[in-house]
């Protein structure tokens, strides 16, 4: 544990390096190499205590921190879990920072002025993680959001990041404060800060439920939960490739973190309606996510989006955790949060992936836009290759790990009927046939950016001279996707990984198959379902081996190039003519977004004898903008207008509202007692 | 569970009426909407049928004939010639709340009544509990219908659905006597006359269907 | 472990489905010619065309790449290791334990994201437009699939296959309504998965009515050979999958003898021959339906998959 303490403050030393020799460039490189140093550190303790148990000393206290409190700093299974999630993302992240090009379409600026921040984040991130304080949780959770946030703003000349860094830093506000009222509540027992002493202490039903919002609004709003999502798809994007990776795939893993620490942990026996509360908002979560990521052009706010979509997914899983918890079902509770643990590295995974290798893209090509791009599968053939693996991934499609943490959830939901609460059983279906739009609506968003980015033909010359990037970019996507591949086709060693954690949590682990069975994947039910990868793989490879060697020596094996049918072109009709990602989205569009994103498509044509292009325009608006926040706005706005009255009484009025707020103080008091 | 096959053939129909309580709500066509609602009379009257047959109550022969000629024939015969009179045109839409709306919100209202209905009986079996359930959801259905169409004869059809959804009340619950189902019917029979009156009205003053045009015609707004 | 006889079962279940995929699609090609009154083509024909395509020369588009070429072969194989997994003749088959139906599910959802990942590699606008269309499909499709798994999860308890085969043949669930339901969402939902009319039409090359057909426009020789076969096995892995889940009467069960196989081997081209004739008179009595009336179609199914997991609660007293 004390390892851990120390690769932490060496994160914060690196910062400080990074801070007066960022010029240099090979400063860069042994800062980013330095930091990937220390979260290998860190993932490799955090796994040896997985698979142990133990590395010695779980608690260790700093004299830092407030003049009356040591800072502690403790593990157990959960944070050692998301240790090693978060910390694998930060070891891809800092490789692939050592060779990134600079300039990857955010316009030339140098590495000297974000930098500095890169392992502060990191570090903030693992502080959250092994805090077992309410103090050093929220030090750890704002060092974090702030040192997210500089990085948003390194960015700050491109237009709209100073929008986005101002939501973000509004939400990220909002959401510790948040916190900050649950832990005070949690600690109102006796005044101690301590998770061990907040875990003691029985909470009545109503402080339970008032705790839980207030964590669902400061973690929620985090990790991005729909209605406080709008962040996120602002502030993501506008980062550097590298932290946006670990933004979308890292730091919403500790807001779910904060999310099962809090409420699974240390408020302990949930209600059923918490568990309805969460499973609704994830399932709206989720289709939302997606059906905004089908629209994006900017490659990076899809990337985005699809996050909002898998923290559905996660929160899906949660949900159904706590139903199930809240109604005693604890074998269908381990499995509703292994599915839930296991999303959460999936997630993290692929989508790291996803973001690095966009990262490789906006490198080559300069440009974020869709429509600029195509063909780049000839250009970037390994890149190609380790984005289709996480898109395949992302997609929940076999034999990638997506896959896995989306057929448990569905598992999941399918013994959802057993609930005993009405409302619940009645919104499980919905949720599953929600989570099922968004799973199907997610592979057709990841075609649609696979295809217009990878495949077809070049849109532009910036992606027609496209070049292969540097070895140790290519080298962090290859790996991530290698990873797609074992879990996929693994699970079961995930799963060792996970259960000792669910058994802590929920009281019994998940069963996995005993005997020879054990690669197999099976849900609790008696009977059950069952998934085995290893036999899918096995059966593909030889299928496709066999297919080709057949179709080789029996068929014809001759093959010619030849230009594409041009649709009544007699030549080429050029790269314009190829589907775009606009005219992908359309039926999607005109489905869903018509009503829910009131998306109006707009033509603007030139009359006859006009020599202007015609200009197609599409116009979208999140909903939650027009039915959370604007009507909130305009109420805190009446709301203040009504208390502007205050400000021009004369003192007799003042002095009376001070006499009624003491009179209405004591009179609380004598109540209560 | 109560006696196989009976049960199981009621539930059906009752389900199947269900559904097109929900096709009436999705369906934008006039003239499509004027068929859906005859084929729910006809499975009305199947459903009243089979009550009948499988309880061995035969005053619900006769109300399956009743509804039969009333709701599978007569109404929508009516209701044709109306459309033929006024020479609405075949493609006429009238869209209502759209697939989506009318999913989310008719299953809502069918959840309701469920719930609404499960607790306030809990005397009775489940098959007549059920039944009252889903009359309950068309007779919800009905209503939403009228509410969300500004055509006034698709207004018509939605009121008749209000109605068919009493009668199935009617059938699933034993006991209730003859004369009140005779009565319910020739009652909807005559409004649906009123009805079509009223509509030749307005089509012959305002030259719509939209009684939304009507609101142009109200004194009292401002 | 699986048994010698489960394993040599399940490599009987590969042929058959193989052998008897573009059996059915001449049968339904065939049939359907008859009811329009033309004579049609023999039932034999899609092997011929099979064979005649792996003797023709490929003709690519000069910036096809390695991802169109291995995705006939891709599709394919995910293909046919779903139909390999769904029970026709025995519930005893050595990879049964290994999938369930939403690994099946998910396998065919593989071969469709190949598929339309292939389309757009030419870069022309007929394979965006299938591929576009393609995943609009599949995605409105899902969720009605799922209400089925549902319903066949609260009344069985598993999603394994053989499980749901098993306790349908048992008689002990009786004609339930949520039954009926599942079957009519489950019917739609393989009209639209498998492109047939009014979804797609199968037949034509007429830019406006064409999904399926739009994405693998561009294919030819032994890649076409493959996308049709993988095709035709897709519409035969439906009508099983149906036949396995409503009609599963005939099956043998583990440990059943020679004469059960053999009887359940002689029912399967009865059953698929009867889902085909089905599949050709829903075809010909039926329009083709514009792109944005497929939200209707496909609702309704969600609907009732939806109503009959509510009336299955309610059946079981709330």
């Amino acid at each position: 544990m004390s390892l851990i303490g120390s690769s932490i403050g060496l994160l914060l030393l690196l910062g400080l390096l990074a801070l007066i020799a960022g010029h240099c460039q090979r400063a860069t490189v042994f800062v980013y190499a330095a930091s990937a140093a220390a979260a290998a550190i860190i993932a490799y303790l955090a796994l040896s205590y997985l698979i142990m148990g133990s590395i010695g000393n779980e608690i260790v206290s700093y004299p830092i921190g407030l003049p009356w409190l040591r800072v502690q700093l403790g593990i157990d299974s959960l944070s050692a879990f998301f240790l090693f999630v978060v910390n694998l993302g930060a070891v891809a992240a800092s490789v692939f920072g050592i060779g990134y090009d600079k300039n990857d379409g955010h316009g030339s600026h140098g590495t000297g002025r974000f930098l500095p921040l890169f392992p502060l984040f990191l570090a903030g991130m693992n502080i959250v993680l092994v805090a077992s304080d309410a103090f050093t949780f929220l030090l750890g959770w704002e060092f974090m959001s702030l040192s997210s946030w500089l990085l948003v703003l390194s960015t700050h000349r491109e237009e709209g990041t100073s929008r986005a860094a101002n939501i973000y830093l509004v939400m990220a506000g909002f959401g510790t404060a948040a916190l900050l009222l649950a832990f005070g509540l949690l600690a109102a027992g006796n005044g101690d800060i301590t998770f061990a002493a907040m875990r003691a202490v029985p909470l009545s039903p109503l402080m339970a439920s008032v705790v839980f919002g207030l964590v669902l609004i400061g973690a929620g709003s985090k990790a991005g939960l729909v209605p406080l999502h709008v962040w996120l798809p602002l502030a993501h994007p506008a980062a550097p490739s590298h932290v946006s990776a670990l933004m979308s795939g890292v730091m919403t893993k500790v807001a779910i973190y904060g999310l099962i620490r809090i409420v699974f942990d240390l408020v302990g026996q949930p209600l059923w309606w918490w568990g309805m509360i969460v499973l609704v908002l994830g399932g709206i979560t989720a289709v939302l996510g997606v059906l905004q990521a089908m629209m994006q052009r900017d490659l990076k706010s899809m990337l985005a989006y699809s996050t909002v979509e898998n923290i559905g997914i996660i929160t899906i899983g949660l949900g159904l955790t706590l139903a199930f918890q809240a109604n005693g079902m604890k074998a269908l509770a381990a499995l509703a949060m292994t599915a839930a643990l296991f999303h959460v590295l999936n997630h993290a995974i692929f989508k790291s992936l996803l973001f690095l290798g966009v990262g490789c893209v906006l490198t080559a090509t300069h440009q974020r836009d869709m429509e600029k791009m195509g063909g780049l599968i000839h250009k970037m053939p390994i890149t190609a290759a380790a984005f289709l693996v996480g898109c395949i991934a992302i997609s929940g499609l076999p034999p990638m790990n997506g896959f896995v943490s989306e057929w448990l959830t569905f598992q999941a939901i399918l013994n959802g009927s057993d609930l005993v609460q009405w409302p619940v059983r009645v919104a499980v279906p919905v949720v599953g046939a929600l989570l099922a739009l968004a799973v199907a609506l997610a592979a057709g968003a990841f075609v649609r950016t696979y295809g217009v980015v990878f495949l077809g033909r070049a849109r532009s010359s910036h992606a027609s001279d496209a070049v292969e990037v540097s070895f140790s970019m290519k080298a962090s996507v290859a790996v991530l996707a290698l990873l797609c591949l074992v879990i996929g086709v693994l699970p079961t060693s995930v799963l060792s990984l996970i259960s000792p954690l669910i058994s802590q949590f929920v009281g019994v682990p998940l069963q996995v198959g005993s005997g020879l069975s054990w690669l197999t994947l099976t849900s609790e039910t008696d009977g059950g379902g069952s998934y085995n990868g290893v036999v899918l793989l096995v059966m593909v490879l030889a299928f496709m081996a066999g297919l080709i060697y057949t179709m080789h020596s029996f068929g014809n094996r001759t093959s010619r190039r030849s230009i594409p049918w041009g649709c009544g072109f007699t030549d080429d009709p050029g790269p314009v003519s190829q589907y775009t990602a606009s005219s992908f989205a359309q039926p999607i569009r005109r489905v869903f977004g018509a009503s829910l994103f009131s998306a109006r498509d707009h033509v603007d044509m030139p009359k006859p004898g006009e020599t202007r292009a015609a200009v197609f325009r599409v116009t979208m608006r999140d909903p939650v903008w027009d039915w959370v926040f604007t009507p909130l706005l305009g109420s805190i706005g009446a709301l203040t207008d009504k208390i502007n009255i205050l400000q021009s009484l004369t003192i007799r009025h003042y002095l009376g509202l001070m006499l009624a707020t003491l009179v209405v103080l004591i009179g609380v008091v004598a109540a209560i007692q | 569970m109560t006696s196989g096959i009976s049960y199981d053939v009621a539930h059906l129909l009752g389900a199947v009426v269900l559904l097109i309580s929900f096709a009436l709500l999705v369906e934008q066509r006039v003239i499509a909407l004027i068929s859906t609602f005859a084929a729910q009379g006809v499975v009305l009257s199947l459903a009243a049928l089979w009550e009948g047959w499988s309880h061995n109550i035969h005053h619900l022969y006769l109300s399956a004939a009743i509804i039969f000629t009333v709701k599978a024939m007569i109404i929508p015969m009516t209701l044709n010639f109306l459309v033929g009179a006024m020479k609405v045109h075949h493609h006429e839409t009238d869209p209502g709340l759209g697939v989506g709306g009318a999913l989310a919100i008719g299953i809502s209202l069918v959840v309701l009544s469920i719930v609404s209905i499960f607790p306030i009986a809990p005397a009775v079996t489940v098959l007549t509990k059920e039944s009252l359930a889903l009359a309950f959801s068309v007779l919800l259905h009905g209503m939403l219908m009228m509410v969300t169409r500004r055509n006034a004869i698709s207004q018509l059809i939605g009121f008749m659905s209000i109605e068919n959804g009493l009668l199935m009340a009617a059938i699933g619950v034993q006991g209730m006597p003859l004369a009140v189902e005779v009565s319910i019917a020739f009652t909807v029979l005559v409004a649906a006359f009123i009805f079509g009156i009223f509509i030749f009205g307005i089509r012959d003053r305002v030259e719509t269907l939209d009684i939304h045009q009507l609101d142009l015609y109200r004194g009292e707004r401002h | 472990m699986p048994t010698l006889s489960s394993v040599l079962l399940e490599i009987l279940q590969l042929i058959l489905m193989l052998v008897l995929a573009p059996l059915l699609v001449g049968w339904v090609r065939w049939l359907k010619a008859r009811l329009l009154a033309r004579r049609g083509p023999p039932i034999l024909q899609p092997y011929r065309d099979f064979f005649r395509l792996c003797g023709k020369e490929v003709v690519m588009a000069h910036n096809a790449s390695w991802l169109y070429r291995s995705a006939p072969y891709l599709v394919f194989v995910f293909v046919w290791t779903a139909a390999a997994l769904v029970p026709t003749f025995t519930t005893d088959l050595a990879l049964s334990p290994a999938f369930d139906l939403i690994a099946v599910v998910g396998l065919l959802g593989t071969a469709r994201f190949m598929t339309a990942l292939a389309g757009m590699d030419v870069g022309t606008s007929f394979g965006g437009i299938g591929s576009s269309r393609e995943m609009l499909i599949a995605a409105l499709a899902e969720p009605a699939m799922l209400m089925v798994i549902f319903i066949l999860g609260i009344v069985v308890h598993s999603t394994a296959l053989p499980d749901i085969a098993n306790a349908m043949m048992s008689g002990t669930l009786g004609l339930r309504v949520s039954f009926a339901m599942a079957l009519f969402a489950i019917l739609l939902v393989a009209i639209a998965e498998n492109g047939r009319i009014p979804i797609d039409n199968p037949a034509t090359h007429l830019e406006l009515t064409m999904v399926h057909e739009a994405m693998v426009l561009e294919y030819s020789g032994r890649h076409l050979a493959l996308i049709e076969a993988a095709g035709m096995l897709r519409l035969t892995l439906y009508i099983a999958l149906i036949c396995s889940i409503f009609v599963s009467f005939g099956m043998a069960t583990p440990g059943a003898g020679a004469g059960a196989i053999l009887v359940g081997l002689a029912l399967v081209p009865v059953k698929l021959a009867v889902g085909g004739a089905m599949v050709a008179i829903f075809e010909t009595s039926i329009a083709k339906m514009r792109v944005f009336r497929y939200p209707e179609f496909l609702a309704m199914a969600f609907l009732m998959g939806l109503l009959g997991v509510i009336l299955l609660y309610i059946s079981r007293g709330w």
